[in-house]
């Protein structure tokens, strides 16, 4: 932070950092909740959606959120007292860890870890240990079904997930996440340097994996077995309610923002814009509204499937990660290191 | 020994299953029981299945029903025969009209009154859409229940269109009560023939709709195709009737076979079979069957004869002594009614066969042996509405 034009001290820096990562994850997710909870799913379904609470239901997320705080807080009598009012935090808390690797701007990073993607991959699996402990602390059948069936999707799905980026990291040349996206906005495709290498086009296949594992992190359609509202009543989330359900709720569209962030760092050329001078100052303020226009196109791929398809079953689900997206990725690594000792 | 009150006592208890609870179920040889139901989103109301699960796996399951029981049969002896129609549109809530008709069929049967053809048409044309609204409602919860939020929203739209054409024929949305011994009470409103075709139109709009979406789409198919088969002969053995028998391969439908005073036999329909038996060949004989059932109406409404919509009926209804047993093919499957009369203004006993209540009986034996997930599927594709499960 020191490189901006403002001398901070230690504890400003402290406060701007605190805000800063609860505006990342909170923004995002209220605007997912909006604009694709709220109003795409109502188009899509052919009724309008939250109209009455503010400006075309603008309002309606305080009105949600102010709901879900007054609410009594039930806990079930045979519940694991401590760790059923631990879980939700440990979900929450992967989020926050997963944007501290996110860049945002040349110096808006809160982090700028050298293994930058390593390490967000490795705290966003942090996640199913919450989710685990939520669904066995329940003392809840459907819980409990919920959090072993989230376990053994989320273990599955972050192979691909990890298999998908190491064609990114081949090719950018490093785990840096600042290094990824200047890579991706210093590149030329053959040749071609004006819109950078956004590595969307030449890693179409692991952007695909990504997405789909990604889906499947965030279980959200296709791969929602460990909510299945329809079997499990909502699975490991069943015994929560009030502040703490809000806390799972505000965990699964943030995730949802963070992953997509992270996608769009990986594959989209992140903060970046194309013909921009990397380390002009003002990209501090206009590279994440960037990143979060870029949040919003994946998230949009994201959540039109989501309201699109029917779920898969556990063993299906099983077998299109271990059967097809880890064969397809390994394929995708090998052609990739191919490509990059032939060029 | 100390005096132990009962609170103190059921605390212990409670106590020491809340610590075994878990653990201790999973880990014993028979496996977790699992209740689903009598709350839970998927059964439609308040059916309990009961499954006992290895991991994921059914070893056993049994199907509770009763927990909605309305004891509509011993009604039926304390009212009379007007009065009972208000009841029996309760039992298949979705298709109500269908409800009333078999059994205004059976007390014209003892009378020896026959309805003139116009009433026998609007019935007909009512009966088939109470069919329409049943089932497309179908197609989207089955969306639902495979995890699909989409096509419910759809189905609602419209169905709403339906239920429109219903209303304004008969003043009720869903509980019309409308069917009278010797006919019906009203005739068609104005312009009315013309709304219908136009909603027929849009069924079929929506049929294309559900199929693109639905059964189009490859993780459905993964979801329903060989999953809960039954083979035709242990179906007929568990009494299924209507699109699940059907599905099983066995052309059997009584608006074509045993036309029971409808006007079936004056109009050119199919009767859809598949021959897998699966959840797939079921929700696909139903989709086929509300395409079937729009072509119904809209011939029917083409062809309407002129004339009375009552037939010379007594003003104070008392049914002579005898028995009659009168069953249509219902939305969810043949529905009849056994009517024993002794002379009086009300039955001296009714027996209602319903549909979903032999439908769901095959649930221990189909059960057996499938994952959780497809428990729902199975549940799903048999179709039941819980009010024409506990009567």
């Amino acid at each position: 932070m020191s490189t901006l034009a403002l001398e901070l001290s230690y504890w400003q820096e402290s406060v701007l950092r605190t805000v800063g990562v609860l505006l990342a994850v909170l923004l995002p997710a209220g605007t997912l909740v909006y604009v694709f909870l709220f109003k795409m799913m109502s188009f899509m379904q052919s009724r309008l959606g939250p109209m009455e609470a503010g400006p075309y239901g603008s309002m309606q997320l305080l009105a949600e959120v102010g709901k879900w705080i007054q609410k009594e807080d039930i806990r079930p009598w045979r519940a694991d007292k401590r760790l059923f009012a631990l879980a939700p935090y440990i979900v929450v808390a992967s989020v926050f860890l997963i944007y501290a690797g996110v860049p945002f701007g040349p110096d808006a990073v809160f982090a700028d870890l050298d293994t930058g993607i390593f390490y967000v991959l490795a705290v966003s699996s942090i996640s199913v240990l919450g989710i685990l402990i939520a669904g066995w602390s329940s003392a809840n059948k459907y819980s409990l079904l919920g959090g072993l069936r989230a376990a053994g999707q989320l273990i599955a799905y972050e192979l691909p997930m990890v298999l998908a980026v190491v064609g990114v990291v081949i090719q950018a040349g490093t785990l840096n996440m600042q290094g990824i996206v200047a890579a991706q906005a210093d590149g030329e495709i053959f040749g071609f340097g004006g819109i950078g290498n956004p590595y969307v086009i030449t890693q179409f296949v692991g952007f695909f994996i990504f997405l789909v594992a990604m889906q499947a992190e965030l279980t959200q359609t296709p791969f929602d077995m460990p909510v299945a509202e329809s079997e499990l009543v909502s699975g490991y989330m069943t015994e929560y309610s009030g502040m703490r359900f809000l806390l799972f709720f505000i965990a699964e569209f943030a995730s949802a923002g963070a992953f997509a962030a992270v996608a769009a760092t990986l594959f989209l050329g992140g903060w970046s814009l194309p013909g921009v001078d990397l380390d002009a100052n003002w990209m501090n303020v206009v590279g994440p509204l960037v990143l979060l226009a870029k949040i919003m196109v994946v998230s949009f791929l994201v959540f039109w499937v989501r309201f699109t398809y029917p779920r898969f079953r556990e063993d299906q689900l099983q077998q299109l990660a271990w059967k097809v997206l880890i064969p397809l990725s390994l394929v995708n690594i090998l052609a990739t290191m191919a490509l990059k000792v032939a060029w | 020994m100390t005096a132990v009150t009962e609170r103190q006592q059921l605390a212990y208890v409670d106590a020491q299953a809340a610590d075994a609870r878990v653990n201790v179920e999973l880990q014993t040889e028979e496996g977790m029981v699992l209740n689903l139901g009598p709350q839970h989103p998927a059964t439609h109301g308040t059916l309990r299945v009961t499954a006992k699960l290895d991991g994921e796996q059914v070893v056993w399951a049994d199907v509770v029903p009763g927990y909605m029981h309305r004891g509509y049969e011993k009604l039926t002896e304390v009212r009379t025969y007007p009065q009972i129609t208000t009841l029996i549109n309760r039992i298949d809530w979705l298709g109500s009209f269908a409800n009333e008709v078999p059994f205004i069929l059976a007390a014209e049967q003892l009378m020896d009154i026959e309805a003139p053809p116009r009433a026998r048409h609007i019935r007909t044309i009512l009966f088939e859409m109470a069919r329409v609204a049943n089932i497309v409602l179908f197609l989207g919860d089955l969306g639902v229940q495979l995890g699909a939020v989409t096509p419910a929203f759809f189905a609602f739209r419209d169905r709403e269109h339906v239920l429109d054409q219903i209303e304004s024929v008969t003043g009720g949305r869903f509980h019309p009560n409308f069917d009278r011994i010797g006919g019906l009470k009203d005739d068609l409103p104005k312009g009315w023939v013309a709304d219908t075709k136009a909603v027929m139109v849009r069924i079929r709009n929506f049929c294309d709709e559900i199929e693109a979406l639905l059964f189009g789409n490859e993780i459905f198919e993964a979801r329903t195709r060989g999953v809960g088969v039954i083979p035709a002969e242990v179906g007929m053995s568990y009494g299924l009737t209507g699109a699940n028998i059907r599905a099983s391969g066995v052309d059997w439908d009584l608006r074509r076979d045993a036309n029971p005073g409808l006007a079936h036999n004056e109009v050119d329909f199919r009767v859809w079979t598949h021959p897998d038996g699966d959840s797939f060949a079921r929700c696909w004989v139903r989709l086929q069957e509300t395409r079937e059932a729009t072509k119904i109406i809209d011939q029917l409404c083409d062809g309407l004869p002129g004339g009375p919509i009552m037939a010379k009926v007594p003003r104070i209804i008392k049914v002579p002594a005898g028995e009659a047993y009168v069953a249509t093919e219902n939305p969810l499957g043949v529905m009849g009614y056994y009517v024993v009369s002794k002379g009086d203004l009300g039955p001296f006993r009714t027996k209602i066969r319903s549909a979903s209540f032999s439908n769901v009986s095959i649930c221990p034996w189909l059960l057996r042996g499938v994952y959780v997930p497809d428990i729902i599927t199975i549940l799903a594709s048999l179709y039941f509405i819980l009010g024409d499960i506990d009567r």
